[in-house]
């Protein structure tokens, strides 16, 4: 259903004048919003090409009008072997935390979410509303409060600073996320494509994987994106978990912030490649995202 | 056609058996370990990690079996199974863990390991200044920011619906910040644009009479500091909720309402908030349940301070558990805020579900 202004409704001519008015104050509106969200990105990417005197001196907006620019913040991620290995590092285990972590959960949280959708379960006094409670209830679980007994955990089975331990802690926290998202999902696909399948003599996994999973598949990569997007993002338990080794950009950030000191121009620079591939995802891939957050919320 | 049995019969009882014989294997391991720990036997096997690679055997062999066996209720089953088993051990199992380390004093730094001590850690909670700074400065920030980003988020929802022109730019633009790390937000919002000498905001704050004014050095100027940036990453979210939520009510109510001459006004308060009761209710639950979080941006800019200013319980666990590695105090708090968090959002779930009823029905 699409989004239908009020004002249509009603006939033009009488509110002409104010409607133009009034089209002129919400674009104003929208366009100050999108300086106050805009504007971090935007002072970012040009404090990036920033002399150290443009830094210095007091903020400059506009290259080539305020200031001069130059490559100094590029430089060292660009041509410097050590910065741009450590960069590289960093963003490989990123990549392959949240790749892999966001697969996993989506995997494990879609199949869950198709069984409280379609079976009704009971084991004893849990039933599925109980089921999908428990499931939902974990996104409340701050993860400090559940950290230090994990840390402990992952020191004694050998799995502080590595990837694996990350993956399976991601996996984990993202699974309610994921099973919110799917269980709508699968609730709107009709149940009598699955029956029209198992009287033709599929099984209930044979129902799943040939026929709901490729109709339900926009809602698995929404779920997929966003899962990946929270991997990407997350701080604390990579924090508490890393030390040299399995070691995120969020983690090369944070730990570049105070000893960078002034040199803003190396900081932004840095900042700019490690959001740059979630921007991009971002804009290409917004349908998605904003498919995945209404999940559930609206009907 | 008739269905192809599942897990032919020649199968069932062998899986069964080894179903079973994995189950004492695991058992077997887990008591052994246990031995060991105690030091009360010797053989090897210093830490946890085999009886852990036991279990994950244990696991997938119960899966297999319970599909295999079990029939239509267990090929069922099995959609639940490896949610629940990864679930299980490592959220609930360590939580409980947590729950006995919380009553220990245990050094990680030190020589020594967990000692029991009783309620001391909890007695300790009850005195401890920088404890209750940062679970009222949790609770500060949940009824400053949320509403904040709320009547923001609305404000943007309702400009965006109104069917105008670029809908698309916009809406990719304010997805922006939360596509962004927290972390990152950090640096370039508190660091820079913040920045008390070379910052955006404190010359365009000069230029308005403001003079000096540095963010992080004063208590409130950090704290809203913080809550800034926290809602300039949070308010996308709210936002696509809301608008979808807009754009799904109906118009024939707002026909109605035009016809009989109520003001845009009236036509927000009696007609657009209500029904939009549902979707802000969820909106608002889930952005305080991650605002009980924030421990990210906090850490970055001001590392808690001023004088505590903006320090957050999760922070404060992670400074006692890691830094000052005293992980049975740590967790001694992290349970007490489990609970406190707990508690909180199922009244305001409780509460607001009242609401909504009243209201709309």
């Amino acid at each position: 259903m699409s989004a239908v202004a009020i004002d249509q409704v009603v006939p033009r001519a009488r509110f002409n004048w104010t409607r133009s008015l009034g089209r002129l104050a919400i674009y104003t509106g929208l366009l100050l919003w999108t300086i106050v969200f805009l504007f971090p990105l935007y002072w970012t990417v040009t404090t990036s090409i920033k002399p150290k005197e443009a830094v210095i001196q007091g903020p400059k907006y506009i290259p080539w009008v305020d200031f001069q620019p130059n490559n100094a913040g590029w430089f060292p991620l660009l041509f410097e072997r050590g910065t741009q290995s450590a960069f590289i590092r960093h963003f490989q285990n990123t990549l392959a935390v949240s790749v892999l972590a966001a697969a996993f959960a989506v995997a494990l949280g879609s199949i869950a979410a198709y069984g409280l959708s379609r079976f009704q379960y009971r084991y004893g006094p849990y039933n599925n509303t109980q089921i999908r409670n428990f499931f939902l209830s974990q996104l409340i679980l701050p993860p400090a409060a559940a950290a230090l007994p994990i840390l402990l955990l992952f020191i004694n089975l050998g799995l502080k600073d590595t990837r694996e331990g990350l993956i399976l802690m991601y996996t984990v926290m993202n699974l309610p996320i994921v099973i919110w998202i799917m269980f709508d999902q699968f609730n709107a696909i009709p149940a009598e494509l699955d029956q029209a399948a198992k009287v033709d003599g599929a099984t209930e996994w044979g129902a799943f994987l040939r026929i709901v999973l490729p109709i339900a598949a926009p809602g698995l990569v929404a779920a997929y994106i966003l899962t990946v997007v929270f991997c990407w993002n997350e701080y604390f338990i990579a924090l508490v978990l890393s030390s040299t080794d399995a070691v995120t950009l969020p983690f090369m950030i944070a730990g570049q912030v105070t000893s960078q000191g002034v040199r803003w121009w190396n900081m932004a620079a840095l900042t700019c490649a490690a959001i740059a591939p979630l921007l991009i995802i971002g804009i290409l891939l917004e349908r998605y995202i904003v498919k995945g957050l209404t999940a559930g919320s609206v009907k | 056609m008739v269905a192809p049995v599942r897990g032919q019969s020649q199968w069932r009882p062998v899986v069964r058996f080894i179903a079973w014989a994995m189950t004492f294997v695991v058992i077997a391991a887990v008591l052994a370990q246990a031995l060991i720990t105690m030091g009360l036997i010797e053989l090897g096997f210093s830490s946890w990690r085999s009886v852990a690679i036991i279990i994950v055997l244990w696991f997938i062999v119960v899966d297999v079996a319970v599909y295999v066996t079990g029939g239509l209720k267990g090929q069922r089953l099995l959609f639940l199974l490896p949610a629940l088993q990864i679930t299980v051990s490592l959220i609930i199992f360590p939580t409980l863990f947590g729950l006995v380390v919380a009553f220990t004093q245990w050094d990680l730094g030190g020589v020594s390991g967990p000692v029991f001590n009783g309620l001391d850690n909890f007695k300790r909670m009850t005195t401890d200044e920088f404890f209750w700074n940062a679970l009222g400065n949790n609770f500060k920030y949940v009824l400053v920011a949320v509403p904040l980003q709320y009547i923001i988020a609305f404000s943007v929802a309702l400009l965006l619906n109104q069917g105008i022109k670029g809908q698309k730019f916009f809406r990719v633009a304010f997805l922006v910040p939360f596509m962004i790390s927290p972390v990152a937000v950090g640096w370039m919002v508190g660091r820079s644009i913040l920045d008390a000498n070379r910052g955006v905001v404190p010359k365009v704050l000069e230029g308005l009479g403001l003079d000096g004014v540095s963010f992080f050095d004063q208590r409130i100027p950090a704290f809203l500091g913080i809550v800034a940036m926290d809602s300039w990453v949070a308010i996308p979210f709210m936002m696509v909720l809301l608008l979808a939520g807009l754009q799904a009510l109906p118009t024939e109510v707002f026909e109605a309402a035009q016809i009989d001459g109520a003001s845009s006004w009236q036509r927000f308060w009696d007609i657009t908030f209500p029904l939009m009761l549902p979707v802000s209710v969820t909106a608002i639950v889930l952005r305080v349940i991650f605002e009980f979080k924030l421990v990210d941006i906090v850490r970055v800019v001001t590392a808690g301070g001023p004088g505590g200013a903006t320090d957050t319980l999760s922070l404060y666990i992670y400074r006692e558990g890691i830094e000052s590695t005293n992980v049975g105090y740590a967790t001694a708090m992290a349970m007490v805020f489990l609970i406190v968090v707990v508690v909180s959002v199922t009244l305001l779930l409780a509460f607001s579900a009242r609401r909504v009823r009243d209201v709309v029905y």
